[in-house]
């Protein structure tokens, strides 16, 4: 019975607790048993019993949660040692909505410390590893929930996206990764990484139980002052064509500048053939200052992180190294063992970028560029629905391969990053395989345009027919 | 080009300790990537206005109406050094 119960995606699962052919417990008890035995260190931390009975729209169908959620009573330690053993006295806002619409907390899931990195290697807990190869990174920051609904040890998770953190590691690992628009979900409760970007969202074995994720997760939230009303209704996604939709590709961001692979460009022109089989038209469009939005991320990204985590100085929560030191000794010294490299040289950057002097040369500077690629976007949505781009340019690479080089491992967002500044909606799909490794395919379209993005990629899901349940645990 | 002392300036502003092999791998490394986002230089962005906020947002004010707060042990449960209801810290002039 536990290998068919966990075949079922989640929505099929709620369906079937719904018309009481399957117990919620049961369905706990099968994925918390498959979470203890988890050897892809996906999980820093797993749930006991449920907090939520078969009842709401979620029915009993647990969920796995990035560590950098704050939950109430929970181990939340966003990946870093300065947070070990940290348990918040309350929950973050899509968090609480999740556990209210009727989904259980299953574990939390690993990540890259405080979400900065791309191949979830830059976490304290030791790095995850991919299902599909687990000599292989699952992609990060949220690599952790990537891999758990790949190897199906979880029926779905969240994550949360700031430059690619939820679509990348979704394509790594042959899974759904929503990245909302910028506001859509509250952002309360998430441990800050840079405030203007991040973004949670759900990760999911295909676009229907995306949806459905993703229509508990919205709201205006009195808690973030970013977050806004969604503007409509959410529904399933039922779309079987694409007639009348038009597809642009992104010239900078699919060509030869973004290092995409070739099996990667292979399995994206097969994808673009399919959509125009649909019905979609497709051309070449410009996102001419799209080839910087990498530069102006790794500005605009680290001075937010800089100070953001000032909060982290062994005050009220977590790491203190103190001995005989004055409070700026204690600060510097809880700081240097708590945090790891590539946080430590994120900080670096950021301050260093906010300084007096250099200030308006290089922060400034980004938030020009930040400028000119949102109206990139609106230029290019006057002409097409949406954008469409490979996620990552490269499939899941080796451990290791690209820890000792910081801009390779930043190349990872070349794609993803664009979208990000412009605070708009896309998704990540697996479209096929290279080399026996899943290749990520992304829409991106308006802000709130998240329904229209579900029902595509829900039309194009089912002309791709992947079936990622080879790399199940 | 970064080089020592500014890593050390940057370091106290960010009160991060550096160990000395840090502080010479961190000078490569942000070199390094500084160099490659000054190819931002390369853009003409006269009279291109900062976007710091991509969602339009007015002023979000709340009603300014009591609302029950957390309670002080529990706020304190998890501070390194809990005293007499606040955090306790060393002495800014210590050591």
């Amino acid at each position: 019975m536990s290998a068919e119960l966990i075949e079922l995606t989640a929505a099929a699962a709620a369906e079937c607790v719904h018309a009481r052919e399957l117990d919620a417990a049961e369905l706990f008890d099968a994925y918390r048993e498959r979470a203890e035995a988890d050897e892809l260190n996906a999980f820093t931390w797993v749930a006991e019993s449920p907090s939520a009975d078969g009842a709401g729209d979620l029915a009993g169908v647990p969920v796995a949660v990035k560590d950098l959620f704050c939950t109430e009573g929970v181990p939340s330690q966003a990946g870093s040692r300065i947070l070990e053993g940290y348990r918040p006295p309350y929950s973050a806002t899509v968090v609480r909505q999740l556990v209210d619409a009727g989904a259980p907390l299953l574990a939390k899931t690993n990540q890259d410390e405080f979400a900065m990195g791309s191949s979830t290697e830059n976490s304290a807990f030791g790095p995850t590893l991919n299902p599909w190869d687990r000599a292989r990174v699952p992609g990060g920051s949220s690599g952790g929930s990537a891999a758990a609904v790949a190897a199906g040890l979880a029926p779905w998770a969240i994550g949360t996206d700031t430059g690619g953190s939820i679509r990348q590691p979704a394509a790594l690992c042959g899974i759904v990764g929503l990245k909302p628009t910028y506001g859509a979900c509250s952002r309360y409760g998430m441990i800050a990484f840079a405030s203007s970007l991040d973004q949670a969202g759900p990760m999911t074995r295909d676009v229907t139980d995306a949806a459905l994720l993703f229509r508990h997760m919205v709201g205006r939230d009195r808690c973030d002052s970013t977050s806004v009303e969604f503007p409509e209704a959410l529904s399933m996604p039922k779309r079987d064509d694409l007639t009348g939709l038009r597809l642009g590709v992104p010239e900078e961001l699919v060509g030869e500048e973004g290092g995409v692979e070739p099996g990667v460009r292979a399995c994206f022109d097969h994808t673009i053939a399919l959509a125009e089989r649909l019905g979609a038209s497709v051309e070449p469009c410009r996102l001419e200052h799209a080839p910087h939005a990498l530069a102006a991320y790794y500005l605009i990204a680290p001075a937010e992180a800089s100070a953001n985590l000032a909060r982290f100085d062994g005050v009220r929560y977590g790491l203190r190294v103190d001995g005989d030191a004055d409070l700026i000794t204690m600060y510097a010294r809880t700081r240097a063992a708590g945090f790891g490299a590539e946080v430590k040289r994120r900080i670096m950057l950021g301050t260093y970028a906010l300084s007096s002097g250099y200030y308006d040369a290089y922060y400034g500077t980004a938030q020009k560029v930040r400028t000119e690629i949102y109206e990139d976007f609106e230029r290019a949505f006057e002409r097409f629905d949406f954008v469409v781009t490979p996620t990552s340019p490269w499939t899941a690479f080796e451990l290791g391969a690209k820890t000792d080089d910081p801009l390779a491992m930043y190349m990872n967002d070349f794609c993803t990053v664009p979208m990000s500044l412009a605070g708009i909606p896309a998704i990540s799909i697996p479209c096929g395989l290279s080399d026996g490794l899943p290749v990520g395919f992304q829409l991106a379209g308006r802000a709130f345009s998240e329904a229209r993005l579900l029902d595509a990629a829900y039309a194009l899901e089912q002309a791709i027919g992947f079936d990622g349940r080879r790399a199940f645990a | 080009m970064l080089d020592r002392a500014a890593v050390l300036h940057v370091a106290r502003l960010a009160r991060l300790e550096l160990t000395d092999e840090e502080v010479e791998r961190m000078a490569g490394e942000l070199t390094k990537v500084l160099g490659y986002v000054e190819k931002l230089g390369e853009l003409d962005l006269e009279g291109v206005q900062p976007t710091s906020h991509v969602v339009e947002v007015t002023d979000a004010l709340r009603a300014d109406e009591p609302r029950p707060c957390l309670p002080v042990e529990v706020v304190l449960a998890a501070a390194p050094d809990p005293v007499a209801g606040g955090f306790g810290v060393p002495s800014p002039g210590a050591g």
